[in-house]
Protein backbone atom coordinates (compact mmCIF):
# COMPACT_ATOMS: atom_id res chain seq x y z
CA UNK A 1 0.00 0.00 0.00
CA UNK A 2 1.44 3.35 -0.80
CA UNK A 3 2.04 5.43 2.13
CA UNK A 4 -0.60 8.09 3.27
CA UNK A 5 0.41 11.35 4.88
CA UNK A 6 -0.42 11.46 8.38
CA UNK A 7 -3.45 13.83 8.91
CA UNK A 8 -3.35 16.50 11.19
CA UNK A 9 -4.99 16.61 14.54
CA UNK A 10 -6.73 19.38 13.59
CA UNK A 11 -8.33 17.30 10.73
CA UNK A 12 -9.12 14.19 13.06
CA UNK A 13 -10.37 16.20 15.87
CA UNK A 14 -12.61 17.96 13.58
CA UNK A 15 -13.78 14.67 11.74
CA UNK A 16 -15.11 13.11 15.25
CA UNK A 17 -18.15 13.70 17.26
CA UNK A 18 -17.63 15.51 20.15
CA UNK A 19 -19.35 15.81 23.57
CA UNK A 20 -20.09 19.03 25.37
CA UNK A 21 -16.97 20.21 27.01
CA UNK A 22 -18.01 21.21 30.43
CA UNK A 23 -20.46 17.45 30.86
CA UNK A 24 -16.40 16.33 30.10
CA UNK A 25 -15.18 18.14 32.55
CA UNK A 26 -17.66 17.75 35.41
CA UNK A 27 -17.45 13.88 34.61
CA UNK A 28 -13.92 14.10 35.24
CA UNK A 29 -14.39 15.55 38.19
CA UNK A 30 -17.22 13.30 39.84
CA UNK A 31 -14.76 10.43 38.96
CA UNK A 32 -11.79 11.79 40.93
CA UNK A 33 -14.16 13.10 43.84
CA UNK A 34 -15.51 9.44 43.80
CA UNK A 35 -11.74 8.17 43.96
CA UNK A 36 -10.74 10.39 46.86
CA UNK A 37 -14.02 9.15 48.61
CA UNK A 38 -13.26 5.41 48.34
CA UNK A 39 -9.69 5.29 48.35
CA UNK A 40 -9.34 8.20 51.01
CA UNK A 41 -5.56 8.17 50.36
CA UNK A 42 -4.34 11.24 47.59
CA UNK A 43 -1.14 8.83 46.88
CA UNK A 44 -3.74 5.93 45.92
CA UNK A 45 -5.68 8.17 44.21
CA UNK A 46 -2.55 9.16 42.42
CA UNK A 47 -2.03 5.45 41.50
CA UNK A 48 -5.82 4.56 40.24
CA UNK A 49 -5.79 7.73 38.07
CA UNK A 50 -2.36 6.64 36.25
CA UNK A 51 -4.03 2.97 35.96
CA UNK A 52 -7.28 3.89 34.62
CA UNK A 53 -5.09 6.46 32.04
CA UNK A 54 -3.20 2.93 30.98
CA UNK A 55 -6.02 1.40 30.54
CA UNK A 56 -7.28 3.73 28.45
CA UNK A 57 -3.67 4.01 26.52
CA UNK A 58 -3.25 0.29 25.67
CA UNK A 59 -6.82 0.48 23.42
CA UNK A 60 -6.78 4.19 22.20
CA UNK A 61 -3.64 3.79 20.23
CA UNK A 62 -5.26 1.21 17.89
CA UNK A 63 -7.35 4.32 17.26
CA UNK A 64 -4.77 7.43 17.10
CA UNK A 65 -2.61 4.32 14.53
CA UNK A 66 -5.75 3.64 12.64
CA UNK A 67 -7.19 7.63 12.02
CA UNK A 68 -3.72 9.41 12.01
CA UNK A 69 -2.43 7.08 9.47
CA UNK A 70 0.92 7.53 11.19
CA UNK A 71 3.87 5.02 10.72
CA UNK A 72 6.76 3.57 12.47
CA UNK A 73 8.65 6.40 14.12
CA UNK A 74 12.57 6.53 13.51
CA UNK A 75 13.12 7.48 16.98
CA UNK A 76 11.58 8.38 20.14
CA UNK A 77 12.05 12.44 19.11
CA UNK A 78 9.82 11.79 15.94
CA UNK A 79 7.07 9.81 18.83
CA UNK A 80 7.23 12.27 21.07
CA UNK A 81 6.22 15.06 18.05
CA UNK A 82 3.23 12.54 17.33
CA UNK A 83 2.12 12.61 20.47
CA UNK A 84 2.16 15.93 21.58
CA UNK A 85 1.29 17.76 17.87
CA UNK A 86 -1.37 14.80 16.51
CA UNK A 87 -1.90 12.51 20.03
CA UNK A 88 -2.98 15.73 22.17
CA UNK A 89 -5.08 17.43 19.25
CA UNK A 90 -7.27 14.28 18.46
CA UNK A 91 -8.04 13.12 21.44
CA UNK A 92 -8.26 16.73 23.93
CA UNK A 93 -8.32 19.12 21.70
CA UNK A 94 -5.43 21.04 22.53
CA UNK A 95 -1.94 21.49 21.06
CA UNK A 96 1.41 20.31 22.73
CA UNK A 97 4.80 21.28 22.56
CA UNK A 98 7.60 19.22 22.82
CA UNK A 99 10.80 20.13 24.87
CA UNK A 100 13.91 20.00 27.24
CA UNK A 101 15.32 17.37 25.50
CA UNK A 102 18.15 16.00 27.69
CA UNK A 103 21.51 14.76 26.05
CA UNK A 104 20.76 11.70 24.54
CA UNK A 105 17.14 11.86 23.13
CA UNK A 106 15.70 9.96 25.88
CA UNK A 107 14.06 12.09 27.83
CA UNK A 108 11.75 15.03 27.24
CA UNK A 109 9.12 17.18 28.05
CA UNK A 110 5.46 17.72 26.69
CA UNK A 111 3.91 21.05 27.51
CA UNK A 112 0.05 21.52 26.86
CA UNK A 113 -1.20 24.61 25.48
CA UNK A 114 -4.15 24.26 27.25
CA UNK A 115 -5.60 21.89 29.53
CA UNK A 116 -9.75 21.29 29.70
CA UNK A 117 -9.87 18.87 32.44
CA UNK A 118 -9.14 21.51 35.24
CA UNK A 119 -11.43 24.03 33.52
CA UNK A 120 -13.03 25.09 37.20
CA UNK A 121 -10.77 22.79 39.55
CA UNK A 122 -9.10 24.62 42.92
CA UNK A 123 -7.26 22.03 44.80
CA UNK A 124 -8.29 21.87 48.57
CA UNK A 125 -5.46 22.37 51.17
CA UNK A 126 -6.28 18.63 52.07
CA UNK A 127 -5.16 17.23 48.22
CA UNK A 128 -1.97 18.89 47.64
CA UNK A 129 -0.27 15.73 47.23
CA UNK A 130 -2.86 14.83 44.33
CA UNK A 131 -1.78 15.07 40.91
CA UNK A 132 -5.38 15.96 39.11
CA UNK A 133 -4.30 14.81 35.57
CA UNK A 134 -2.92 12.20 36.15
CA UNK A 135 -5.06 9.67 33.65
CA UNK A 136 -2.84 11.73 31.35
CA UNK A 137 0.37 10.35 32.12
CA UNK A 138 -1.28 6.69 32.29
CA UNK A 139 -2.91 7.25 28.92
CA UNK A 140 0.83 8.18 27.59
CA UNK A 141 2.59 5.49 29.34
CA UNK A 142 -0.04 2.63 27.93
CA UNK A 143 -0.06 3.84 24.81
CA UNK A 144 3.50 3.56 24.32
CA UNK A 145 4.05 0.84 25.73
CA UNK A 146 1.74 -1.06 23.11
CA UNK A 147 4.03 -0.05 20.44
CA UNK A 148 7.69 -1.54 22.46
CA UNK A 149 8.30 1.90 24.58
CA UNK A 150 8.58 1.34 28.42
CA UNK A 151 8.69 5.00 29.85
CA UNK A 152 7.78 6.88 32.91
CA UNK A 153 5.65 9.86 32.77
CA UNK A 154 5.52 12.33 35.22
CA UNK A 155 4.12 15.78 35.85
CA UNK A 156 6.81 18.25 36.39
CA UNK A 157 4.68 21.27 36.23
CA UNK A 158 0.75 21.34 37.06
CA UNK A 159 -0.20 24.97 37.17
CA UNK A 160 -3.00 23.58 40.32
CA UNK A 161 -0.35 23.61 42.37
CA UNK A 162 0.80 26.73 41.52
CA UNK A 163 3.30 26.12 38.47
CA UNK A 164 3.01 28.00 35.69
CA UNK A 165 2.08 25.46 33.40
CA UNK A 166 1.11 21.52 32.45
CA UNK A 167 4.06 19.82 32.09
CA UNK A 168 4.21 16.54 31.83
CA UNK A 169 7.73 14.96 31.61
CA UNK A 170 8.19 11.26 29.17
CA UNK A 171 11.35 9.03 30.00
CA UNK A 172 12.28 6.58 27.56
CA UNK A 173 13.54 3.50 29.85
CA UNK A 174 13.11 0.59 27.25
CA UNK A 175 13.13 0.52 23.64
CA UNK A 176 12.75 -3.20 21.67
CA UNK A 177 13.57 -3.14 18.47
CA UNK A 178 10.50 -5.30 16.59
CA UNK A 179 12.29 -6.69 13.86
CA UNK A 180 12.55 -10.42 13.45
CA UNK A 181 14.67 -12.02 14.34
CA UNK A 182 13.45 -12.73 17.48
CA UNK A 183 15.08 -14.98 20.29
CA UNK A 184 12.73 -17.21 21.18
CA UNK A 185 14.57 -19.31 23.68
CA UNK A 186 15.56 -16.12 25.76
CA UNK B 1 -20.31 -14.27 -7.06
CA UNK B 2 -19.49 -12.04 -4.29
CA UNK B 3 -16.80 -9.95 -4.54
CA UNK B 4 -15.47 -10.78 -1.01
CA UNK B 5 -15.36 -14.49 0.42
CA UNK B 6 -14.50 -13.82 3.88
CA UNK B 7 -12.86 -11.54 6.75
CA UNK B 8 -11.09 -12.97 9.38
CA UNK B 9 -8.78 -10.79 12.84
CA UNK B 10 -6.54 -12.36 14.64
CA UNK B 11 -5.06 -11.01 17.60
CA UNK B 12 -1.73 -10.74 18.91
CA UNK B 13 -0.76 -14.59 19.94
CA UNK B 14 -2.07 -15.50 16.78
CA UNK B 15 -5.70 -16.60 18.14
CA UNK B 16 -8.90 -16.31 15.55
CA UNK B 17 -10.98 -13.37 17.58
CA UNK B 18 -13.56 -12.70 14.48
CA UNK B 19 -14.41 -14.67 11.58
CA UNK B 20 -17.38 -14.15 8.88
CA UNK B 21 -18.14 -15.04 5.48
CA UNK B 22 -20.23 -13.82 2.51
CA UNK B 23 -21.65 -15.44 0.22
CA UNK B 24 -21.88 -19.33 -0.67
CA UNK B 25 -18.50 -19.45 -1.34
CA UNK B 26 -15.18 -20.54 0.41
CA UNK B 27 -17.58 -21.27 3.65
CA UNK B 28 -15.91 -22.64 6.84
CA UNK B 29 -16.67 -24.44 10.09
CA UNK B 30 -15.54 -23.08 13.76
CA UNK B 31 -12.27 -25.28 13.70
CA UNK B 32 -11.33 -25.00 10.09
CA UNK B 33 -11.53 -21.13 10.48
CA UNK B 34 -9.67 -21.59 13.65
CA UNK B 35 -6.88 -23.49 12.40
CA UNK B 36 -6.80 -21.26 9.28
CA UNK B 37 -6.20 -18.24 11.16
CA UNK B 38 -3.19 -19.73 13.21
CA UNK B 39 -1.59 -20.94 10.18
CA UNK B 40 -1.98 -17.57 8.36
CA UNK B 41 -0.23 -16.18 11.77
CA UNK B 42 2.69 -18.71 11.52
CA UNK B 43 3.13 -17.85 7.88
CA UNK B 44 2.94 -14.18 7.96
CA UNK B 45 6.11 -14.22 10.34
CA UNK B 46 7.51 -16.90 8.49
CA UNK B 47 7.23 -14.03 5.88
CA UNK B 48 9.52 -11.44 7.91
CA UNK B 49 12.31 -13.90 8.93
CA UNK B 50 12.08 -14.67 5.10
CA UNK B 51 12.78 -10.93 3.85
CA UNK B 52 16.39 -10.54 2.73
CA UNK B 53 16.56 -6.68 4.58
CA UNK B 54 15.33 -6.20 7.97
CA UNK B 55 12.21 -4.41 8.32
CA UNK B 56 9.71 -6.26 6.90
CA UNK B 57 6.23 -6.21 7.47
CA UNK B 58 5.40 -9.36 6.31
CA UNK B 59 3.09 -10.51 3.43
CA UNK B 60 0.79 -8.04 2.43
CA UNK B 61 -1.07 -9.49 -0.47
CA UNK B 62 -1.18 -13.34 -1.36
CA UNK B 63 -2.58 -14.27 -5.05
CA UNK B 64 -3.47 -17.51 -6.32
CA UNK B 65 -5.54 -18.48 -9.28
CA UNK B 66 -8.89 -18.94 -7.63
CA UNK B 67 -8.97 -16.01 -4.56
CA UNK B 68 -6.68 -13.01 -3.05
CA UNK B 69 -5.80 -12.59 0.07
CA UNK B 70 -4.94 -9.12 1.64
CA UNK B 71 -3.67 -8.72 5.21
CA UNK B 72 -3.34 -5.70 7.34
CA UNK B 73 -1.39 -5.43 10.53
CA UNK B 74 -1.36 -3.23 13.49
CA UNK B 75 1.74 -1.43 14.69
CA UNK B 76 0.93 -2.13 18.42
CA UNK B 77 2.47 -4.86 19.75
CA UNK B 78 6.32 -6.13 20.59
CA UNK B 79 8.62 -7.93 23.15
CA UNK B 80 7.19 -6.12 25.89
CA UNK B 81 3.66 -7.71 26.20
CA UNK B 82 5.47 -11.06 25.34
CA UNK B 83 2.75 -14.32 25.30
CA UNK B 84 4.34 -16.73 27.57
CA UNK B 85 4.36 -20.45 26.62
CA UNK B 86 4.70 -23.10 28.69
CA UNK B 87 5.71 -26.72 26.80
CA UNK B 88 6.65 -30.22 28.69
CA UNK B 89 8.74 -32.41 27.35
CA UNK B 90 9.81 -35.44 29.50
CA UNK B 91 8.84 -33.94 32.95
CA UNK B 92 11.11 -30.92 32.55
CA UNK B 93 8.94 -27.47 32.25
CA UNK B 94 9.90 -25.46 29.16
CA UNK B 95 8.84 -21.82 29.11
CA UNK B 96 8.70 -19.61 25.94
CA UNK B 97 8.28 -15.97 25.88
CA UNK B 98 7.14 -14.93 22.34
CA UNK B 99 6.63 -11.28 21.71
CA UNK B 100 2.74 -10.44 20.78
CA UNK B 101 2.77 -8.95 16.92
CA UNK B 102 0.06 -6.61 15.73
CA UNK B 103 -3.34 -7.66 15.61
CA UNK B 104 -3.99 -8.55 11.91
CA UNK B 105 -7.30 -8.36 9.09
CA UNK B 106 -7.14 -10.05 6.69
CA UNK B 107 -10.15 -10.45 3.76
CA UNK B 108 -10.34 -13.31 1.02
CA UNK B 109 -11.71 -11.89 -2.20
CA UNK B 110 -12.31 -12.77 -5.73
CA UNK B 111 -8.99 -12.32 -7.72
CA UNK B 112 -8.13 -8.97 -8.76
CA UNK B 113 -10.40 -7.35 -6.81
CA UNK B 114 -9.52 -3.77 -5.64
CA UNK B 115 -9.60 -1.32 -2.77
CA UNK B 116 -9.03 -3.56 -0.10
CA UNK B 117 -6.33 -1.87 1.14
CA UNK B 118 -8.95 0.41 1.69
CA UNK B 119 -11.71 -1.62 2.71
CA UNK B 120 -9.12 -2.90 5.67
CA UNK B 121 -8.14 -0.04 6.81
CA UNK B 122 -11.85 1.19 7.52
CA UNK B 123 -12.69 -2.07 9.00
CA UNK B 124 -9.41 -1.57 11.29
CA UNK B 125 -11.34 1.75 12.16
CA UNK B 126 -14.68 0.04 13.15
CA UNK B 127 -12.51 -1.76 15.34
CA UNK B 128 -11.03 0.59 17.32
CA UNK B 129 -13.91 2.89 17.24
CA UNK B 130 -16.28 0.09 17.79
CA UNK B 131 -14.26 -3.20 19.80
CA UNK B 132 -11.73 -1.52 21.63
CA UNK B 133 -13.52 1.23 22.80
CA UNK B 134 -16.59 -0.87 24.38
CA UNK B 135 -15.41 -0.96 28.08
CA UNK B 136 -17.26 -4.43 27.96
CA UNK B 137 -14.58 -6.21 25.46
CA UNK B 138 -11.56 -7.90 26.55
CA UNK B 139 -8.77 -6.92 25.12
CA UNK B 140 -7.48 -10.28 23.07
CA UNK B 141 -10.69 -12.08 23.45
CA UNK B 142 -13.54 -12.74 20.25
CA UNK B 143 -15.39 -10.07 19.56
CA UNK B 144 -18.88 -10.30 20.01
CA UNK B 145 -20.09 -6.63 19.31
CA UNK B 146 -23.29 -5.95 18.09
CA UNK B 147 -22.54 -2.63 16.60
CA UNK B 148 -19.58 -3.83 15.29
CA UNK B 149 -21.20 -6.53 13.16
CA UNK B 150 -23.54 -3.45 11.92
CA UNK B 151 -21.04 -1.13 11.04
CA UNK B 152 -19.26 -3.67 9.16
CA UNK B 153 -21.90 -5.00 7.07
CA UNK B 154 -22.46 -1.28 6.54
CA UNK B 155 -19.06 -1.13 5.39
CA UNK B 156 -18.78 -4.38 2.98
CA UNK B 157 -22.49 -3.29 1.73
CA UNK B 158 -21.29 0.34 0.35
CA UNK B 159 -17.85 -1.67 -0.73
CA UNK B 160 -20.03 -4.05 -2.80
CA UNK B 161 -22.32 -1.18 -4.28
CA UNK B 162 -19.08 1.29 -5.46
CA UNK B 163 -17.31 -2.66 -6.97
CA UNK B 164 -20.71 -2.83 -9.10
CA UNK B 165 -20.58 0.49 -10.48
CA UNK B 166 -17.34 0.23 -11.60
Amino acid sequence: MAPVAPRSGDAIFASVEHVNAELFTLTYGAIVRQLLTDLEEVEEVNKQLDQMGYNIGVRLIDEFLAKSNVSRCVDFKETADAIAKIGFKMFLGVGASVTNWDADGTCCSIVLDDNPLVDFVELPDTCQGLYYCNILSGVVRGALEMVSMKTEVTWVRDMLRGDDAFELQVKLLKQVPEEYPYKDDE
Amino acid sequence: MAAIYSLYIINKSGGLIFYKDYGSAGRMDTNDSLRVASLWHSMHAISQQLSPTVGCLGIELLEADTFDLHCFQSLTGGYLNPFIYLFIYKHTRYWFFLPSTGTKLFVVCEPGTQHMEGLLKVIYELYTDYVLKNPFYEMEMPIRCELFDINLSQAIQKDRVALLGR
